[in-house]
């Protein structure tokens, strides 16, 4: 057979899902008998079709009902897989740019300035590694709002990585170029908006797309926390319920999600992309 | 008599060395160019030629000394000095037409869109950059046709004094003739000055009023300066038939082979640093002995010269 690479990954790809899933499906044990049961297993609810990994074919099932009423909202713990993506989103999208236009400008100041890089170094250093979920009682506590704690998180999680690479990206900007721009008598925002900012795009927008996807991972976990609404609140209220099909079907679609993202993010990527 | 337009007084430039010994690049170097000059430096590779030129630039500043430029201390960059880098630093997400519509924006800032436009294209034109090969980003040119791109940049913003650091050096002999004739061309119809970096000696004789002799590095000086006399317009052609060119040309082929090291080596510590001091003016053209190419060679200090130095064909010293 001769065909092209990624028609050879393609169909690669098809052989391992179909393999995987059919593993899965065989996989899945019977409903068992009482008398089998372990403890845990009685705890867990018994018999109950829902206490055990459900096959593929039963996510499946579950993904089409969900995904063909994706918005209806039945009270405060029934509501549309869409709904709950679209808190999340929203969540991830407000604590990102509010992120975005402080880290931008700060890592600007910070690359431009060897005295501002010394002097908030050791600020940069601590507070990065801290994990952003250890921020919440804080946040609670001081916002006192559990929606606007989770846009906090979301903030203080993508901060870093776009602070740094922007810092990174503008402290490396060729000097020839920057010479082009002194010795055509440019002010500091004609060169920093003709000049810098597109020379340090690329390292700068990766490290937006860093934080979008480190955002993405946290909101599900800080839902999961806070409750109330959001995709990670879904996951945990179906655990609950012990709806495991249907959280196995969250899962999927926090993944999808998160491609998404990191796919139009990669677009941009690649519009500021430039060959030295 | 005036002043001159650029006055260069006593530069040195000094790198510490945080261990050891300051690397002194240049020292004392000190030369006069006049309004509407056109003026070549030769000299060694590593003798220092860029650093003057980003000092007359005014984007590196020098250990000591000043440059003054229309009775104006040079203190930072400007666009009435135009430069054409070593290395062209083009900004590369930028298309080719893009680069010259950044300068010409930068100088005429109350310019329509289309007014630039124009502008940029005449430049681009200029230099034989055009249908199509303008809207292409730098990195998809040759080296020549960046080049290109940076001579129209700087051309194009017309500004009064034009410092060109090699700017043909990455060109086929072709394309440099006729961007040579451009230069010569834009230069005689305005009152611009020209300094212009080389190592070509014959693209030196052809396009210079005058040629700075460097010696070698470090401490480097400006030995020599060359009055090339030829009468213009000149041709490359008809040039070599001059009586004095041969002459011109062996004692600058001269000067890069022997003198700039020996003259490197004794350095004149009697006179002191305090009185700066202008090269010498040389014309070769007009020394005593004979003429015809072979009895060009001056005052060197060896007598027996050797061979090479005074056959006819391009010598360039970028071996
Ligand atoms: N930042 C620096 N630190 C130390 N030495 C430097 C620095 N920049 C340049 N130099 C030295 O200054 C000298 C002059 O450099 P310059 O680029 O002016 O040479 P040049 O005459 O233009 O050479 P070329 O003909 O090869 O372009 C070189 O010997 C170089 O090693
Ligand atoms: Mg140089």
């Amino acid at each position: 057979m001769v065909s092209s690479l990624p028609a050879r990954a393609l169909f690669l790809s098809a052989v391992i899902l179909v393999v995987t899933l059919g593993i899965w499906e065989l996989s899945t044990p019977a409903v068992k008998a009482a008398g089998e049961m372990t403890e845990y297993e009685m705890l867990m609810g018994g018999a109950d079709q829902e206490a055990r990994v459900p096959p593929p074919s039963q996510v499946l099932e579950r993904a089409w009902e969900e995904l063909s009423n994706p918005f209806y909202d039945n009270g405060p713990n029934d509501k549309g897989i869409g709904i709950q993506v679209g808190y999340s989103l929203f969540r991830v999208l407000t604590g990102y740019f509010l992120a975005a236009m402080i880290a931008i400008p700060i890592g600007f100041l910070i690359g431009m300035s060897p005295l501002m890089y010394r002097a908030l170094d050791p600020f940069i250093q601590v507070l990065r590694p801290i994990s952003p979920l250890a921020w919440m009682p804080l946040a609670l506590f001081i916002i006192k709002d559990s929606e606007a704690s989770s846009i906090f998180v979301i903030f203080i999680c993508s901060i870093w990585p776009m602070l740094i690479n922007t810092a990174f990206g503008v402290a490396g900007v060729r000097k020839d170029w920057v010479n082009v721009a002194r010795t055509h008598e440019l002010g500091s925002l004609r060169t920093a908006l003709t000049v810098i900012l597109p020379a340090a795009a690329p390292t700068i927008v990766t490290g937006m797309r860093i934080s979008i996807g480190i955002a993405w991972l946290v909101i599900v976990a800080a839902e999961m926390l806070v409750g109330g609404t959001g995709v990670g609140y879904y996951v945990w209220n179906e655990w609950n319920n012990l709806d495991l099909t249907s959280v196995i079907f969250s899962i999927l679609v926090i993944g999808v999600v998160g491609m998404l993202l990191d796919a139009a993010f990669a677009q941009v990527q690649r519009a500021v992309r430039y060959q030295e | 008599m005036n002043n001159p337009f650029l006055q260069i007084d006593a530069l040195t430039k000094r790198y510490p060395s945080p261990g050891g010994e300051d690397l002194t690049v240049f020292e004392e170097v000190s030369f006069d160019i006049n309004k509407g000059e056109f003026v070549c430096i030769i000299g060694h590779s590593g003798c220092g030629k860029s650093t003057i030129m980003n000092v007359l630039a005014g984007l590196d500043t020098a250990t000591s000394g000043a440059v003054t430029m229309d009775g104006k201390e040079v203190v930072g960059p400007s666009l009435d000095r135009g430069v054409v880098f070593q290395n062209y630093s083009l900004l590369p997400w930028r298309s080719a037409l893009k680069n010259v519509t950044f300068g010409v924006r930068a100088r005429h800032p109350d310019w329509s869109k289309e007014q630039i436009l124009e502008h940029s294209y005449k430049y681009l034109e200029m230099v034989g950059l055009s249908g199509g090969a303008e809207h292409r980003k730098p990195s998809q040119l040759s080296g020549g046709m960046r080049q290109r791109v940076s001579i129209a940049r700087a051309f194009a913003i017309q500004p009064k004094l034009l410092l060109l650091d090699e700017p043909f050096g990455a060109l086929d002999a072709l394309t440099r003739g006729t961007i040579q004739d451009e230069l010569i061309r834009i230069w005689s119809g305005s009152e611009q000055t020209v300094f212009m970096i080389t190592h070509d000696v014959d693209e030196a004789i052809l396009l210079a009023d005058r040629i700075l002799l460097m010696t070698n590095g470090p401490y480097a000086r400006v030995a020599e300066s060359v009055v090339i006399d030829i009468p213009r317009p000149r041709n490359r052609a008809e040039i070599i038939h001059d009586p004095g060119y041969y002459k011109i040309r062996n004692h600058l082929v001269e000067f890069l082979a022997l003198r700039s090291k020996a003259l490197a080596e004794e350095r004149p510590d009697d006179d002191g640093p305090m009185k700066p001091r202008r090269p010498a003016t040389v014309r070769p053209a007009h020394s005593a002995e004979g003429e015809g190419p072979e009895d060009g060679l001056g005052e060197g200090p060896g007598e027996d010269r050797p061979a090479p130095l005074v056959e006819p064909e391009r010598m360039s010293l970028v071996q």
